[in-house]
């Protein structure tokens, strides 16, 4: 591979424009004359013809920007780290959580707070499970320890709430069983965001 | 005119007439005012590709409402160390003075009010408050005694962004006011008269009578003037945010605030009005389409245009304004007059 493809700083398809700004007139004269030029050019009517232009594209084209916010709300990146939700099995319904304890184990603000206990076919059952998101960080830790992708992040981020401390049992954040089809994989810690490949600017290597 | 024969039959109820259209035009002009503030950030809002107010009332209508309530039910302050009497004053003298200028303007055409109305019905009304035979030396007049409101207030609120606020008003003052003389000199010239009825009569001839047509050069002064005159970009200097927090008007709230803004609202339709009778045909019927609908087009046109230009364009520094007023504008406006007295001569 040769140092010129290195050296190909030319990249991605981002439209980079130098501008051409000349240099500012000096004497009065000159600069009468950028003022004359700049009044006849009719530039000013390029801003105007801009601005109507953007106002019909909003009103009748559908590009309006205003997101009514809680009304509305814009798609979350699978990265971030909200306020958590239980999952489900798909097939038969139930909670996925095993009570294997390791996300209570490494929960570094030890906010989870969990119990099991034998259920009457000697399989174990999680009988209380609480988190503490007065403490939580949102490290994501549970969510990546957790061998059966039970406990995970959701898209849910208002997390204000009127105590300081209020817990969340694991029927609040258990998926409604009558929502199971609705239920989302999470894609995880690290997983890219769906336009990542729009987002990313392939960097010059060599320097 | 018809106006000097119902004076000379019935003076008292000429009077009458002339008070109910005093209160008309305060009712319709401070409602029109602040349904301005509603569509100046509507239009505002969509030019930027955003919805502006919309959770008061159906798309945001009530929120002429909501901020009259607001600036209605705010605590009254004046500073410690302000000029309270003065402080209080100028506000009045801007709101006043907008109404004031309103009176000498006709907007309709004259009309009789139909026979079916009971007691006032076959009336003739004169549009106008009144038609004083200075009217565009008095409109122009009380709309630049209306920068005493900035002027005053800048200098009596004991606070420095209050005096750059003023300083600038004397500076906008002093810049534009050559310009609005100069620009209007020519079509008045033209018209032989300073009423504007007569400026609306004068281009009853449609479309090709425009005085635009005959002066495109003053109507473009007249416009840059006129934005200057309103304290609309790109020559809001008076109250820059960006530069001089609020300028003038950094020490007021509430209503006080209020009536400088219903001011400057005020003078944007008086604007409107007289760039539309003077150069636009006025209330002249066009076409098919009937007198009155074409002034409130062209009005409508003129406050949008102004909303248009806020939208797009940045504004200038003061000396920016002064050197294009007197070196620039000025030696135009001059030549105008003068070419355009000897076409009158020839
Ligand atoms: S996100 Fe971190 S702090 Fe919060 S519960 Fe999970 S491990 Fe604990
Ligand atoms: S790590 Fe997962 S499976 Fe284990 S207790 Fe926590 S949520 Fe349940």
């Amino acid at each position: 591979m040769g140092l010129e493809q290195f050296k190909n700083r030319n990249v991605g398809t981002q439209e980079y424009r130098v501008l051409d700004l000349q240099e500012s007139p000096k004497t009065p004269m000159a600069k009468f004359a950028q003022v004359a030029k700049r009044t006849f050019k009719g530039e000013l009517f390029v801003g105007l013809g801009v601005t109507v232009r953007e106002m019909f594209n909003a009103l009748f084209r559908g590009q309006m920007h205003t997101v009514k916010y809680p009304l509305e709300k814009l798609p979350i990146s699978p990265r971030y780290r909200a306020i958590h939700e239980m999952l489900r099995l798909l097939e038969s319904g139930h909670y996925r959580c095993i009570g294997c304890g390791l996300c209570e184990k490494i929960c570094i603000s030890n906010c989870i707070s969990m119990d099991t206990r034998y259920d009457e076919n000697q399989r174990k059952e999680v009988s209380e499970y609480t988190i503490n998101f007065g403490r939580c960080i949102f490290c994501g830790y549970c969510a990546e320890v957790c061998p059966e992708l039970a406990i995970v992040h959701g898209p849910r981020y208002e997390t204000a709430s009127e105590q300081r401390a209020s817990f969340s049992l694991f029927e609040d954040m258990l998926t409604p069983i009558d929502k199971l089809s609705l239920q989302q994989e999470y894609d995880g810690f690290g997983a890219v965001s769906p336009n990542a490949d729009e987002n990313i600017k392939k960097t010059p290597l060599a320097y | 005119m018809e106006t000097t024969t119902l004076i000379g039959q019935l003076p008292e109820v000429t009077a009458v007439g002339v008070a109910i259209k005093a209160i008309l035009i305060l009712a319709i002009i401070s409602a029109v005012a602040g349904f301005g503030t509603y569509l100046e950030r509507k239009v505002l809002a969509f030019m930027q590709r955003r919805l502006g107010p919309m959770h008061v009332g159906p798309y945001g209508l009530l929120q002429i409402a909501a901020d009259g309530i607001k600036l209605f039910t705010k605590e009254d302050i004046v500073p410690q160390h302000a000029n309270a009497v003065i402080f209080k004053v100028a506000p009045v003298i801007t709101a006043a003075t907008a109404f004031i200028a309103l009176s000498a303007v006709p907007v309709f055409p004259d009309f009789r009010i139909p026979e079916f109305i009971p007691v006032l019905g076959g009336t003739f009304v004169p549009s106008i408050a009144s038609d004083v035979n200075v009217g565009i030396l008095f409109v122009l007049g009380m709309m630049a005694a209306g920068l005493y409101g900035p002027l005053l207030a800048g200098m009596a609120q004991a606070n420095k962004w209050g005096i750059i606020g003023a300083a600038r008003t004397a500076i906008q003052f002093l810049s534009y006011e050559v310009i609005t003389g100069l620009s209007i000199l020519a079509p008045i010239m033209l018209v032989g008269s300073l009423s504007l009825v007569d400026f609306n009569e004068a281009q009853s001839g449609g479309f090709t009578s425009w005085f635009v047509w005959q002066q495109p050069v003053a109507f473009i002064l007249f416009l840059i003037a006129g934005f200057a005159e309103t304290n609309r970009t790109p020559f809001d200097l008076l109250e820059h945010e960006a530069e001089v927090i609020s300028g003038y008007a950094t020490e007021y709230s509430g209503m006080r605030w209020g009536m400088f803004f219903i001011g400057e609202y005020a003078n944007m339709i008086t604007i409107s009005i007289l760039a539309a009778v003077v150069f636009l045909g006025g209330y002249n019927d066009f076409g098919f389409i009937a007198g009155w609908i074409m002034i409130l087009l062209k009005v409508a046109f003129f406050f949008f245009l102004m909303l248009w230009v806020r939208a797009a364009w940045p504004h200038v520094r003061p000396d920016q304004l002064m050197w294009l007023c007197w070196k620039v504008l000025m030696p135009i406006a001059v030549i105008n007059v003068v070419v355009t007295g000897i076409v009158i001569m020839v």
